[in-house]
């Protein structure tokens, strides 16, 4: 299939962008808070930053909130009311300015909410959701999305693909679904026909590090090695690493009382928690952050691929930007590639 | 630092202990722990002035403490927070050994944790002029002022804990916000959860923080919770007078003392 591919005028981003709002969508862009990048609900275009290889925080949010309530309960002398979540409150969005490795991740999130229990609040949700993706025309020694089926013009998942034809440059757009369709149904002046434009010279080089079908490999044999006692022997034990990762989807769910009512919470979860597999007995399979360590690299490698057939990871390399103690996913990958069996 | 280098490899030749817990080189150009478990290791050991990641809080990590006697790279912040940690018996002179790193960056190794008390007794924990200029600026705002700051502050926090587990006086077990029966602090990263999470934490290092900023430092969206535990140093400064690490203290939030000021507990 050919991509209908358009120019957008650097200067038509901000109309566009005003477009979107008298059309009653709420965007979501980057925005720069102590100095860290993250998507926020933006009310005007200017503050919106351009400025950032990748966002603190990935998109994930947006279909997939820290804290969500999935049901509101009150008790009376009858009994127990239950009441569901109105979907019809669920805003249509416009994700701006998400990375190729984030656009990506949103189909690996998808496949986890989607395994068997399909569920209703994320899908709706998502189905809301309208994601321009911005090409990567820089990257850092953290990025590995080519290592990882990515790469920094990657098309999948986006609705429109915005590349930026150079430093200060206009955009190329590639409108890649029915949903960007529309949006170029009500800004058409904005997106202007054009000749074929090649995105490659504009990209960011990102060289692939490793292989992740041997990383699978590996895995599978891999369950009792010393490597993860010594890769996580630094490791502290906190949960910046899943709460920055696009496709960490573990959540934990909370009543919150009040009086005679009150709400189900659905928040995010970590397995890097020591208390994430503490069962009510006080037995804990996973005693000790080597087991934890493990299951995370397990999780992203071998158990989605197995069960999913995606991989978990994107290569965005979020946690070992955030991680307070430098534990650097794409060393220890490397290192689990070199070891031999 | 080649006599950094060469004292861990004697005390692990001689295994006098068996880890040596330091810094090397991590991913662009930050530095992370090292843990050195044989002498020809030790190599990769560095020090200079990016090494500042709490180091202490290692020591009370079970897989570390697990591999016998410890030795630990210690700044000034790293001695302190040892100091403290002995005071609440977490540390002591046979599971431990300092080597220390002074301020002017020379090795100086300490025959026991007596003997770091009194090296770290002779500085005063001050509060760094651009922080203590951020503090007056906080502690002039009316209330409302001061609510709306904290409120902006805090909401981006997701509750990761970063902040807990770069902390080396975060050693419980079991931390308060992970008790469901009762459910004393809400779970979910909202105004609520957050701002209590927030205020319990620096409830409970005060008279504890020795003002190192692990928590600022480890926290992935750059919250400034540090000026939290920072306007408690203050006010303890100005309550008690300052606080000093000891081994021997009594400790300010679980102290009582009959001829107190306060009478409400009496």
């Amino acid at each position: 299939m050919n991509i209908d591919k358009r120019l957008v005028r650097k200067d038509s981003l901000e109309k566009l962008f005003d477009i979107l709002k008298q059309n009653s969508k709420t965007i979501y862009a980057p925005f720069s808070k102590n100095s860290k990048v993250s998507f926020r609900e933006a009310d005007s275009f200017s503050g919106i930053t351009t400025d950032y290889i990748q966002t603190t925080q990935s998109s994930k949010e947006v279909a997939f909130p820290r804290n969500e309530k999935i049901l509101n309960y009150s008790k009376d002398k009858e009994g127990m009311k239950v009441k569901g979540i109105d979907l019809n409150d669920i805003p249509e969005v416009v994700l701006w300015g998400v990375r190729p490795c984030d656009t990506m991740g949103i189909g690996e999130l998808s496949a986890i909410f989607n395994w068997d229990y399909k569920d209703e609040i994320y899908n709706n949700r998502l189905s809301r959701v309208t994601v321009f993706g911005f090409s990567c025309s820089k990257s850092d020694d953290y990025c590995f999305c080519t290592s990882v089926g990515g790469n920094p013009g990657n098309t999948q998942g986006s609705d429109i693909l915005f590349t930026q034809l150079g430093e200060n440059g206009d955009y190329l757009a590639e409108i890649l679904t029915d949903k960007g369709s529309s949006i170029v149904s009500i800004s058409s002046a904005l997106f202007e026909k054009t000749e074929n434009i090649e995105k490659e010279k504009f990209l960011a080089e990102v060289p692939a590090r490793f292989e992740r079908e041997e990383i699978r490999g590996k895995l599978e044999k891999f369950f009792d090695s010393q490597l993860w006692v010594e890769q996580s022997l630094k490791c502290i034990g906190c949960g910046a690493c899943a709460y920055v990762c696009p496709t960490c989807a573990c959540f934990d769910i909370q009543d919150e009382a009040h009086g005679k009512s009150g709400s189900r919470v659905r928040c995010w979860d970590s397995c890097g928690f020591s208390t994430f597999t503490l069962h009510t007995s006080g037995h804990n399979p996973r005693e000790v952050q080597s087991q934890r360590w493990r299951q995370r690299i397990m999780h992203k490698f071998l158990i989605m691929p197995d069960r999913l057939s995606v991989y978990g990871c994107t290569g965005c390399g979020r946690c070992s930007r955030a991680c307070p103690v430098d534990m650097n996913i794409l060393e220890h990958l490397i290192s689990i590639q070199e070891v031999s069996l | 630092m080649d006599d950094l280098r060469k004292r861990a490899k004697e005390l692990l030749e001689t295994s006098a202990v068996k880890v040596v817990i330091g810094y090397e080189q991590g991913t662009a150009n930050k530095t992370r722990a090292l843990f050195v478990e044989k002498a020809e290791d030790a190599d990769c050991l560095i020090f200079d002035s990016r090494c500042v990641q709490n180091l202490a809080t290692y020591v009370t990590k079970r897989e570390v403490k697990d591999k016998g006697k410890m030795a630990i790279t210690a700044t000034l912040p790293v001695m302190r927070s040892i100091i403290q940690l002995a005071s609440e018996f977490q540390v002591n002179d046979n599971n431990l050994l300092v080597l220390g790193i002074t301020p002017e960056s020379k090795l100086v190794e300490f025959k026991n944790l007596s003997e770091v008390e009194t090296f770290v007794h002779q500085y005063q924990i001050e509060i760094d002029a651009k922080n203590k200029e951020m503090l007056d600026k906080i502690a002039k705002m009316t209330q409302a002022e001061r609510w709306k700051f904290w409120i902006d502050e805090l909401s981006p926090c997701f509750k990761c804990y970063a902040c807990r587990a770069a902390c080396p006086m975060c050693y419980c077990h079991r931390c308060t916000v992970d008790f469901n029966q009762p459910q004393w602090i809400p779970v979910p990263s909202h105004e609520l959860g957050n701002l209590e999470w927030h205020i319990m934490r620096a409830i409970h290092l005060t008279g504890r923080c020795i003002d190192c900023d692990a928590c600022y430092n480890a926290c992935p969206l750059a919250i400034p919770i540090n000026l939290l535990t920072k306007r408690m140093l203050e006010d303890v400064k100005i309550n008690f007078g300052s606080y000093q690490p000891s081994i021997k203290a009594d400790h300010l939030m679980s102290t009582y003392k009959p001829d107190d000021k306060e009478n409400f507990i009496q």
